[in-house]
């Protein structure tokens, strides 16, 4: 029966009896919980989800049904996304974070009839919205703490569902026939996952991934990686994030290789450092944030150890890169570099929880060059991807020996590109999705007459044939005296610098580029703390007068930097201010997977954006923030307007 | 000692009746009465100085009052040492935050199942034979104790360096750890920011809801109180002025003339 199911590998229920069948007793998922490392063997990881899919169909799951998965990575979620695809239905990861209003959108618009959610806060935001979200009939969930007292009509615990399917399978020889049909029935064809977009431009939209296209995709970059049951991953991403399924979802399930849970979101950092994984994905930002703090704890290490950070540093900076891409390296300084690895690359890695990587990659947004330098001098293989979740993640990524900070690497395996004469990079790859769920028309403008997809970016490629990519291809302007200006790019240099957490750059047919500036309130905070600089708020901090002067100096650094380029050089940052308050998601101004949303922040800050071009010293403003429980509230504050200082234009020779 | 009687939901855990408290001329209770039942929050709240920390103090055993009788499940006394309440299951936190600041979250908490120990102090300072097997269930109940609180990413930090949010609720976790029948909560919003009182309530609540413990709690901050409690008791210059339902309270005369003061 099973034999049969799983003749052709095109569904992941398939891969999954196939998982169970090949390595039955290699762990295929860990979760720490109570301060232990519970693990299941790709077995019984099986077991229980078909016990799920026995329990979900029998409480009227039908095929085609959508269910939304809303919660943090853990393995009964995980489990949901199997179960529910064993039993025909297409899983919605929805974010966790969403406010209940961004919820109801997408749940609304998915039509789901079932929800797995973790935890009593989940289940909230659910009943808060039950009314304008009527497909739902029924909601599961992970913990129960808080919820004894909950009406249960419409509400049950997870482990309850997969108890009924055991005794349901034990009784009913029925049950697991009509389970392995459902898992036979399956094809590549099926809707395997519908995945909502982050809404960089306007409402999500739901992208609907065929199995068999997730599957192709994700075998390429199995083989590509050369990733084996041997790997381990810890996923930390958003479920709902194209990232997180396909890397530790689709991969896991064709690999074979364990997925491992943090205990929670804040612990995730020792919790790597505890499994060791081996296979490492983050966004630039978590880079950011672990380079942010190595920073300030060396700044406030002693003497000693703070000369031998930086000379070390040096060492890496010159040869750690060329050792890593295995480029002719003198004796000497590869001794040097052994005993900088002693003594501080090691050491360093070993405290991020990156001493067993073995293929890094990051993507989502660009890297800072010197970020990204940063951790390959130290001997990390970290790489770049270009992806999206129309293409279900890749379509480019570099190889482990042509890496390159500014580039994202050649077409993936199976993948082409192609460059529209506007600069927009188009593609089409084995796993690009089939449709936008309920939007034919969204689908249509995306694609070309010939079936090429288009990815909204601007691009180029490189002589090397690495892409190149700028900036989303609308963003990409021009200002008043015709100088290109890629507002991404001048925001990116500035975030390199750990006291400043955003940027948010404006200039299009303007006379000069602008910038708002959010501080990073770890690394600003610690500043003011060794300097006995002190504040009462985060709106206090970002006020001060001294910060204005640290934040004017990178300024000045960054035009500096952009002189030299000839391409950029002419857009330079005229004026800037430093925001009252941290951009945030709950207040529409970043993306779930926090990219800024350009426009909407010029339009909230449309004061403060007119005080940047008209020479005024300081503007006014109000704004209404959302709690995180809903509530409104209003930040009132008046911001200091800064001019830069503008570095002479390198001549060209 | 009386044993003790089983009580159920609803019945009284502990009675206060007609209790007196003198510091020397200080009168810092004066005939105050009223019960806790079972499985309810009860709070006591009134203005600084009213007396609501000492009362605090006389339930659980650290102050002997020179008149009244306390009953605490079924058993009257006048007068009772702290560590025979905690032995009898009342727990509680502390206006100012008392840890063991050079300890970690983890440590702390298991402090609070010190009472549970049964393993004799020779095994438990070898850490060997039966100490190791207790050690490792008392470690789960303090593990899941840990996780309820979401205090999981400090489990090994010193909670000296923590914020106070948090060592509040290490604290509420090392009271829970003894797995009381009541709890005695004193201010345990003191000094907390929104978000960190919304968690608190929380957590409260879901004490009460899932270890079904009784709790009596101080709070200066009054919506926390009309949204929790039950109950309330409200002193004033160590008298008894009103007792009963948040909404009755809100309307009592008495209570809104000790809060806004009265125009002489």
């Amino acid at each position: 029966m099973l034999a049969d199911a799983t003749a052709v590998l095109d569904t992941f229920p398939k891969w999954l009896a196939h998982q169970a069948r090949t390595r039955p007793a290699r762990p295929g998922m860990r979760h720490k919980d109570l301060g232990i490392w519970t693990e299941w063997s790709w077995a019984e990881v099986e077991r229980k989800v078909r016990a799920y899919a026995v329990g979900l169909m029998a409480h009227g799951l039908q095929r085609g049904d959508k269910v939304a998965i809303i919660g943090n990575n853990r393995p009964k979620l995980y489990w949901s996304m199997m179960a529910v695809q064993c039993a025909g239905g297409i899983p919605v990861p929805v974010y966790a974070d969403a406010v209940a209003d961004e919820m109801a959108y997408v749940l609304d618009h998915s039509e789901v009839r079932f929800a797995c959610v973790q935890d009593q806060e989940q289940v909230d935001k659910l009943l808060s919205v039950v009314d304008r979200v009527p497909n739902i009939a029924l909601v599961f969930y992970d913990e129960p703490r808080g919820l004894r007292g909950y009406d249960h009509s419409r509400l049950q615990a997870i482990d309850e569902v997969i108890a009924q399917g055991e005794a349901a399978m034990l009784a009913d020889p029925d049950a697991v026939r009509r389970l392995d049909a459902s898992i036979a029935a399956g094809s590549g064809d099926d809707i395997s996952v519908m995945l909502y977009t982050s809404g960089t431009t306007g409402r999500s939209k739901g992208v609907m991934l065929s199995a068999g296209r997730c599957i192709a995709a994700a075998r390429d970059t199995v083989a590509f990686d050369k990733l084996s049951d041997q790997d381990n991953v810890i996923a930390y991403l958003p479920l709902a994030w194209v990232g997180d399924h396909y890397l530790n979802y689709a991969q896991a399930l064709i690999a074979g290789f364990c997925i491992n849970c943090p205990e929670s979101p804040e612990t995730a950092v020792e919790d790597r450092r505890e499994i060791g994984n081996t296979y490492a994905f983050a966004p630039p930002r978590v880079f950011e944030g672990m380079l942010t703090r190595i920073m300030i704890r060396m700044e406030d290490a002693g003497w000693l150890k703070r000369k031998m950070f930086h000379y070390y540093m040096g060492v890496a900076k010159k040869w750690g890169e060329k050792i890593l891409d295995g480029k002719p390296v003198p004796v000497l300084a590869r001794l040097n570099y052994a005993i900088g690895d002693l003594l501080v690359y090691g050491p360093l890695k070993n405290v991020m929880g990156l001493t067993t990587v073995r293929v890094g990659y990051t993507a989502g947004e660009a890297i800072g060059p010197e970020l990204f330098s940063f951790f390959r001098s130290i001997g990390l293989n970290l790489k770049q991807l270009y992806g999206q979740t129309e293409a279900f993640l890749f379509v480019t990524c570099q190889t482990d020996t042509g890496v390159r900070a500014d580039c994202v690497g050649p077409a993936t395996p199976n993948v082409e590109i192609r460059i529209a004469e506007d600069g927009e990079v188009l593609y089409k790859s084995p796993g690009q999705f089939v449709g936008y769920f309920k939007e034919p028309e969204k689908t249509a403008e995306t694609m070309t007459p010939d079936g090429f997809v288009k990815t909204g970016d601007a691009g180029f490629f490189e002589k090397d044939g690495q892409l190149r990519i700028i900036d989303r291809a609308k963003d990409v302007g021009k200002l008043k005296n015709g100088a290109l200006y890629a507002p991404k790019y001048i925001e990116n240099k500035l975030k390199f610098f750990p006291n400043i957490r955003e940027a948010v750059a404006f200039g299009q047919g303007e006379d000069m580029v602008t910038c708002f500036i959010n501080i990073d309130l770890v690394a600003v905070g610690n500043w003011a703390e060794r300097n006995n600089v002190s504040y009462g708020s985060y709106q206090e901090l970002a006020g001060h007068p001294q910060v204005y002067e640290i934040i004017a100096g990178h300024v000045a650094e960054v035009n500096r930097q952009l002189a030299e380029e000839p391409m950029m050089a002419r857009s330079q940052i005229g004026r800037f201010l430093i925001l009252h308050k941290e951009l945030d998601a709950d207040d529409g101004e970043l993306t779930r997977t926090q990219k800024v949303r350009r426009g909407f922040i010029a339009e909230r800050y449309a004061p403060l954006v007119k005080a940047l071009y008209d020479g005024s010293k300081e503007a006014d403003i109000s704004t209404e923030v959302t709690f995180e429980d809903g509530r409104k509230g209003v930040i009132s504050a008046r911001v200091k307007v800064m001019d830069a200082k503008i570095a002479p234009i390198a001549q060209a020779a | 000692m009386v044993p003790a009687q089983h009580i159920a939901p609803g019945d009284a855990l502990l009675k206060v009746e007609n209790v007196s408290l003198r510091f020397g001329g200080v009168k810092a209770i004066t005939d105050v009465s009223f019960d806790i039942k079972k499985g309810e929050i009860r709070a006591i709240i009134g203005p600084n100085g009213a007396g609501k920390t000492s009362m605090l103090n006389v339930i659980n055993g650290f102050y002997h009052p020179q008149e009244g009788l306390i009953t605490y499940k079924g058993a009257t006394r006048a007068k009772m040492k702290p560590y025979v309440a905690a032995s009898q299951g009342i727990a509680r936190t502390f206006q100012n935050v008392a840890l063991f600041k050079g300890m970690s979250t983890l440590d702390n908490i298991m402090v609070g199942r010190t009472l549970k120990m049964k393993s004799s102090f020779f095994w438990q300072v070898f850490r060997h034979g039966p100490a190791m097997q207790e050690e490792i269930v008392h470690r789960r109940m303090v593990e899941e104790i840990i996780d309820f609180l979401e205090i999981e990413h400090i489990r090994k930090v010193p909670v000296g360096k923590l914020p106070y949010g948090l060592q509040k609720r290490v604290e509420l976790g090392r009271a829970l750890a003894m797995e009381p029948e009541l709890l005695l909560l004193d201010e345990p919003m003191a000094g907390m920011n929104l978000e960190e009182k919304e968690d608190m309530c929380r957590f409260i609540l879901d004490v009460k809801e899932q270890y079904g413990t009784t709790i009596a709690l101080i709070e200066h901050d009054m919506g926390v109180v009309m949204d929790l409690s039950d109950r309330v008791v409200v002193l004033e210059y160590g008298r008894k002025i009103a007792d009963g339902t948040p909404d009755e309270v809100k309307a009592d005369q008495a209570v809104i003339d000790a809060y806004l003061g009265v125009a002489h």
